[in-house]
């Protein structure tokens, strides 16, 4: 501790100059500024404005995917006249619907630093398992809970081995999961799609709600309710709360007495519900049960969770970040898709985006330890 | 209060294998002092407080919360005996804002007949009693809704400090408070160590730093090799003795 001797006479700021500054950049730059302010004031006010900047700068970052979102769907409109039209924002919403889902199920998992690879496989299991239970019984409430069971059920399997089993990341079970569940989707339907859907889940996934707009497709207030559900449960609710204290230290939470595996595991069957709640959407639309649903889409849905503006290092982001992600997604298919952009193209550009959402999470960490550094010493 | 100590640690004994890591220690921490425990690196300091708080179990011996023996099984034993402790680490939630972390795992929420988990949070409560605490320890914050990731480490050590002294808690266990800090820093930080003596908690401070021992201790004890070889009032002219007491050349 070399600083320490100076520690008597440092009440007095004059002596701060004189001593050795302590290891570490931080602090390093914090004396610096401290000298600046002693030296010369105008500096300091200097010192101050660069505060200030960098704090607007953070704010821009914060807001840069909704930011992005709007400007993209300004361009699409004004490329495309079909763009804006009543009938393709219906279109755009019914698209988006399921990776909505899917993205919060996974919003949750992110924020205790995991990742679900098994959603999509999930999603078909679960209309498979649908398709069948409705075959047999004809009930559709029976249906409809066998669909987010399955889901559920395969979260829980995901969570139990993570947190049982030890295991360091949840990457391996979730791809372990992402192919039993896609190999059982195969083998109950026999590889084949399975045909109808009963009133309820056709109502929700395939229908209009045409007392209000014809072309405002019921899953709208599907993804509207879930994500009022989890904004409510994430910053209203002592187990939300749960959730961000383990992403953002988990062994931390631990000694505080937070019950770290049980918040795990909730969030993986949390986010297997969900693929369950996408299955009906799915299911609903297209009126079946098949095996070869939802490809892919976890991978839409983590996308959407980044691109959106949530860490991919856990503790941060909300509700608010997996729907603008998944609607910039949808947005970029379906304007691409109006202006006959080949599907390559549309690959390549998801992908740039995922890169600079990612760069700008980094980025946003950076700064804020270096706004950290000028306040401290600002202050 | 009682007239018994806030903290009595009696023939405490803790090995580790082969190594004997604690040898039959005494240590007494009254209401309203300020305790150091010296020692070089090995003497057995973070292993008292970590039996002290519940991280490890003590081999034999006792420890006693205001006259009343307590079985010190795991953290949320001690915590619940009114023992609190910042680790080194600070164990802080940088995602969150002050108030959050003031009172993660102990949220204030209704109704009491749901599960804990479940319940719904009293966030406006909980910003009210921390800006109370806050204010009480003369902590100030640029932005209390700022996430603590974004605050300096002196800040930081502060809103850990006001996290183990917000629940009426009897003793604080500071491991290290002052290492990773600047001057300034240092100096928010010792203040608030007082602030907290004033309040009437027992402190427990390890820390390598004899300056800062020397300013706030009321009594300093020093271990080596797993036993408590000397107990001083730390005073300028007894320094050196404190000082050859911990390297061991004098007893």
């Amino acid at each position: 501790m070399p600083d320490i001797e100076a520690m008597h006479h440092h009440r007095h700021r004059g002596a701060v100059e004189e001593t050795q500054s302590p290891s570490g950049h931080g602090s390093d730059l914090a004396q610096e500024v401290e000298a600046m302010r002693i030296q010369d004031p105008d500096r300091a006010d200097e010192g101050l404005l660069r505060l200030k900047a960098l704090g607007a700068l953070l704010v821009l970052l914060r807001l840069g995917p909704v930011l992005i979102l709007g400007v993209l769907v300004v361009i699409m409109a004004n490329l495309s006249p079909v763009f804006a039209t009543t009938q393709n924002l219906g279109n755009v919403l019914a698209q988006t619907a399921v990776i909505a889902i899917l993205a919060i199920g996974q919003l949750l998992v992110i924020l205790t630093r995991g990742i679900d690879l098994s959603v999509g496989s999930s999603l078909a299991l679960s209309a498979v398992v649908g398709a069948t239970v409705f075959g047999s019984s004809d009930g559709g409430a029976l249906t409809v809970l066998a669909m987010l069971g399955t889901g559920a059920a395969v979260g829980a399997v995901n969570g139990l081995v993570l947190v049982y089993g030890r295991l360091p990341h949840p990457f391996i079970i979730t791809l372990a999961t992402l192919s039993i569940a896609r190999g059982l989707a195969l083998g109950i339907s026999g590889g084949q799609p399975i045909r109808g859907m009963p009133d309820v889940v056709s109502t929700i996934g395939g229908d209009s709600a045409t007392w209000l707009a014809a072309w405002l497709p019921n899953s709208t207030f599907l993804v509207a309710g879930v994500a009022v559900v989890t904004t409510v449960f994430l910053t209203r609710i002592v187990w939300g709360r749960w959730i961000y204290a383990v992403g953002g230290n988990p062994d931390g939470a631990r000694r505080l007495g937070i019950p770290r595996s049980a918040v795990l595991i909730s969030v993986y069957v949390c986010s297997g519900l969900l693929a369950g709640v996408a299955a009906i959407v799915t299911s609903g639309r297209l009126n079946a049960g098949s095996p070869t649903f939802g490809d892919l889409a976890e991978l839409d849905a983590i996308a959407a969770v980044v691109i959106g503006g949530a860490s991919f290092l856990g503790g941060r982001g909300h509700v608010g970040h997996a729907l603008v992600g998944a609607f910039m997604i949808g947005v970029i298919r379906n304007g691409m898709n109006l202006l006959n952009i080949e599907a390559y193209l549309q690959l390549i550009v998801i992908g740039v985006v995922i890169v600079i959402a990612v760069e700008s999470d980094v980025l946003r960490g950076r700064l804020e330890s270096r706004f950290r550094v000028l306040q401290a010493a600002a202050s | 209060m009682s007239d018994a100590p806030a903290l009595a640690v009696r023939g405490a004994t803790k090995r580790f294998g082969a190594v004997l890591a604690l040898d039959e220690v005494d240590v007494v921490a009254q209401h309203g002092e300020v305790l150091a425990v010296l020692g070089d690196n090995g003497a057995g300091k973070s292993t008292l407080i970590n039996c002290i708080s519940g991280v490890h179990r003590l081999d034999a011996g006792l420890i006693e919360v205001e006259g009343e023996e307590v079985s010190m099984s795991s953290p949320a034993v001690a915590r619940a005996a009114g023992i609190e402790t910042v680790y080194q680490d600070l164990a802080l939630f940088d995602n969150l804002d002050a108030t959050a972390n003031l009172f993660a795992g102990r949220e204030q929420a209704v109704p009491a007949w749901l599960p804990r988990g479940m319940r719904w949070m009293r966030r406006s409560e909980m910003n009210r009693a921390s800006a109370e605490r806050l204010r009480r320890l003369q902590i100030s914050l640029p932005d209390r809704a700022s996430s603590v990731g974004m605050m300096s480490g002196g800040q930081r050590q502060a809103v850990a400090v006001a996290r183990s002294a917000a629940f009426a808690s009897r003793i604080v266990i500071l491991d290290e408070p002052t290492a990773a800090l600047g001057l300034r820093e240092s100096r928010q930080v010792l203040d608030l160590i007082l602030r907290l003596r004033s309040e009437g908690c027992a402190v427990i401070v390890i820390s390598h730093a004899m300056d800062h021992v020397m300013e706030i201790a009321d009594r300093a004890v020093v271990m080596r090799r797993g036993r408590v070889v000397g107990e001083e009032v730390p005073r300028p002219e007894n320094r050196s003795r404190l000082v050859s007491l911990i390297v061991g050349g004098e007893s």
